[in-house]
């Protein structure tokens, strides 16, 4: 049994690319910048509004080996309490609309918030309606709009270390 | 049984696979329900939609093995308020009946359960947004708020574990609700809704052709197939001849959307057992094919490659080569995977005897697609009610007999392999020709139905035309409505820790369900 494993494991061998050049300069000084500023990993929590699904797929396909997310120094959380930064996405359905302000009311500041998706920026296809209040940033303050549908993760994740550079860059300087 | 016994006079539809349409008063209503559950047919969906100002039509749709579908349409007499309840004799009509009152105002009458299901308070509880005076934009206070009244268990340590709408996870919100003794799952029950978009009333604002790209956002993990749904029927509607190439392409995307979620899912149901290396490979696996789709259909999860007329699929140089030669790789490490699965003492011993759901409960609650299949009800719509080029194709159905999330995981392997057969064969047979046929007369009125056996089930979508090719009303359906409801037993009397394993082996939408 456990040779299987390591025979399989051994075969694989490491498959963890690179993050793609352009995003490389940017991936390697934020890592930087998250240790000097936090002193330690960026922690997310992740809200879904709404959603249909589409984003969380490429959200959790971030946590796969290929983007190797946590050497960057970036994990989700569990608890909106350990989070520095919230993701959220869907077009903000009103049923969410509580739980959503309580998320963000448990997430201790400084808080960043990402709208992740075309939903979450502007409610996407389903738009604003009674079900419906279209948007993140009808209801919160957002720092940084990834648009896609969905966002693939290279994307999200370029989209993160923009958004934690922005926000955690300009409160140190 | 045979359709008929029930002794009507019913009208086949113009749709690739065998459904019949008739429209019925309230008596017969009852008189189908009960002659359709002793005949051992199943409920599929209900919904309902407003004709005139006061004229309102129930419909339902029934599966009665081996002879097709059956599409009831009950007209209510003007001024009624409501129709015969039907949960009774089928308990999956419970939810759909509460939500044709939160939608449209109707209510089931005799219906034990009249709570509210999608309306939860955000909206004034007598706001109808399906109602046709009403534009779905009108926006009010929410009702004050209330505790939604869960059924309370009682007993000496019996106490409440609330979960939800957000989890720990990256998954989609809903509410659990766990009433344990100890570590003991007494009852679940759960609320859903969380995730409502207003999807039926932002149809009847699309056009016929635009319509598509909604259905295709129901569940992002299930695009494939909703959008094929979609597009039988409004292609039925219309009597839209779509070329054979087109067809065999949708095919190898619906296949191809099956295998990419059951490699997903495969690998979070081993780490719910506390097995990492299996979400590890799995999850790489999962990333390789899904970059593959976006190298050959230009997006990840194939959305919008399904649309009225055919496909939009560019067969590129290579493109079959590409294919096969992932498919024999495939094969050979799924298989490998699915040895070190099987050896692994550690996570049989959570697989097996956890969440399991008999047969016989599977069969009275209506469990369908995946699930139904891994408690011994082989059912399939590529086999059961097949479109071209599945009439072409001869499917095996994987079937298990225990109903446990062992035996779901297996069902999820066997389906691998045979869809992955099902790829080498659409493109060794996948005719020349085009795959796209523009639509060029005018945009008739009319009614179509769609049906496609996605990852999780049979998606169905029922879609209504008025004049100048606009949506009057459509209704899709998502097999997790029938398999929400048959998780809160599945989870009866084993332990909470063991929830998120048996979730995840079922893996239904939310969003899918909410609409």
């Amino acid at each position: 049994m456990t040779w299987q494993i390591m025979k399989k494991i051994a075969k694989t061998g490491i498959a963890t690319e690179k993050p793609p050049a352009a995003v490389e300069v940017e991936a390697l000084t934020i890592h930087d910048e998250i240790l000097k500023i936090l002193g330690r990993a960026l922690t997310i929590r992740e809200i879904d509004a709404g959603s249909c699904n589409g984003c969380e797929l490429e959200i959790n396909a971030l946590s796969n080996l290929y983007y190797n997310l946590e050497g960057l120094g970036i994990k989700f959380v569990a608890s909106p309490r350990h989070a520095d930064l919230l993701l959220i996405t869907g077009p903000i359905s009103r049923n969410m609309s509580t739980a959503l302000a309580m998320t963000y009311e448990a997430t201790p500041t400084p808080k960043v918030v990402v709208a992740v998706g075309d939903c979450a920026i502007n409610g996407g296809i389903f738009g604003e309606s009674y079900a419906t209040i279209g948007g993140a940033s009808k209801v919160l303050s957002v720092d940084l709009e990834i648009p896609g549908c969905p966002p693939e993760p290279i994307v999200i994740l370029q989209g993160i270390l923009s958004a934690v550079r922005y926000r955690l860059g300009s409160r140190s300087s | 049984m045979k359709l008929a016994e029930l002794d009507l006079t019913l009208e086949s539809m113009n749709s690739p696979f065998a459904i019949y349409r008739v429209a019925v008063d309230s008596d017969v209503w009852e008189e189908c329900a009960s002659a359709i559950r002793q005949g051992h047919g199943q409920l599929v969906t209900m919904w309902a939609s407003q004709q005139s100002a006061k004229s309102f039509i129930v419909s339902a749709i029934y599966s009665v093995q081996g002879d097709g579908l059956l599409w009831l349409n009950l007209i209510l007499e003007k001024g009624s308020k409501g129709y015969p309840d039907i949960s009774g004799l089928f308990p999956v009509a419970k939810r759909m009946q509460r939500t044709i009152h939160d939608l449209i105002g109707l209510e089931a009458i005799g219906g034990d359960d009249q709570r509210p299901w999608l309306n939860h308070g955000m909206w004034p509880y007598n706001y109808f947004p399906l109602r046709k005076d009403l534009s779905g934009f009108e926006v009010a206070d929410p009702e004050s708020a209330t505790d939604y009244p869960f059924v309370e268990v009682a007993g000496e340590g019996v106490h409440e574990i609330a979960v939800g709408p957000v989890h720990a996870g990256i998954i989609e919100p809903g509410h659990f609700r766990f009433s344990v003794v100890g570590e003991k799952t007494l009852r679940l029950e759960e609320r859903l809704g969380y995730a409502h978009k207003g999807v039926d009333k932002a149809f009847e604002r699309m056009s016929a052709q635009e319509g598509y790209r909604l259905a295709g956002r129901m569940s992002g993990d299930s695009t494939v197939a909703y959008s094929w749904a979609y597009c039988m029927a409004l292609e039925s509607a219309w009597k839209w001849r779509v070329p054979e190439q087109a067809l065999y392409l949708r095919a190898l995307l619906l296949e191809r959307e099956r295998i990419a979620n059951h490699l997903g899912d495969l690998g979070a149901i081993a780490n719910d057992a506390g097995f990492a290396f299996g979400l590890t490979h799995f999850m790489r696996l999962k990333e390789l094919w899904l970059r593959t789709n976006k190298e050959l259909f230009g997006h990840r999860f194939m959305m919008d490659s399904i649309l009225p007329g055919g496909t939009n699929v560019d067969l590129t140089e290579g493109f079959l080569e590409a294919i096969l030669l992932q498919c024999r790789k495939f094969r050979l490490e799924v298989k490998e995977l699915q040895n070190i699965y099987d050896d692994h003492s550690g996570l049989q011993d959570r697989f097996m005897h956890t969440g399991v759901v008999e047969n016989e409960l599977a069969v009275r609650l209506g469990l369908t697609g995946l699930a139904g299949r891994a408690s011994g009800i082989a059912q399939d719509s590529r086999v059961d009610s097949p479109t071209f080029p599945y009439t072409q194709m001869e499917v095996n159905i994987s079937s298990q007999l225990e109903g446990d999330v062992a035996a779901r995981v297996a069902v999820r392997f066997e389906e691998i392999f045979e869809s992955l057969r099902l790829i080498e064969h659409i493109l060794q047979d996948l005719p020349a020709g085009d795959c796209y046929a523009p639509w060029t007369k005018t945009e008739p009125p009319g009614v179509g139905a769609g049906l496609v056996e996605g990852w999780r089930g049979g998606i169905f979508v029922a879609l209504t035309l008025s004049k100048g090719g606009r949506i009057d009303r459509c209704h899709v359906h998502d097999p997790s409505w029938q398999n929400w409801p048959v998780l809160e037993y599945a989870v009866i009397g084993d332990i909470v820790p063991d929830f998120p394993l048996i979730n995840k082996s079922f893996n239904l939408t939310y969003s899918g369900h909410d609409r």
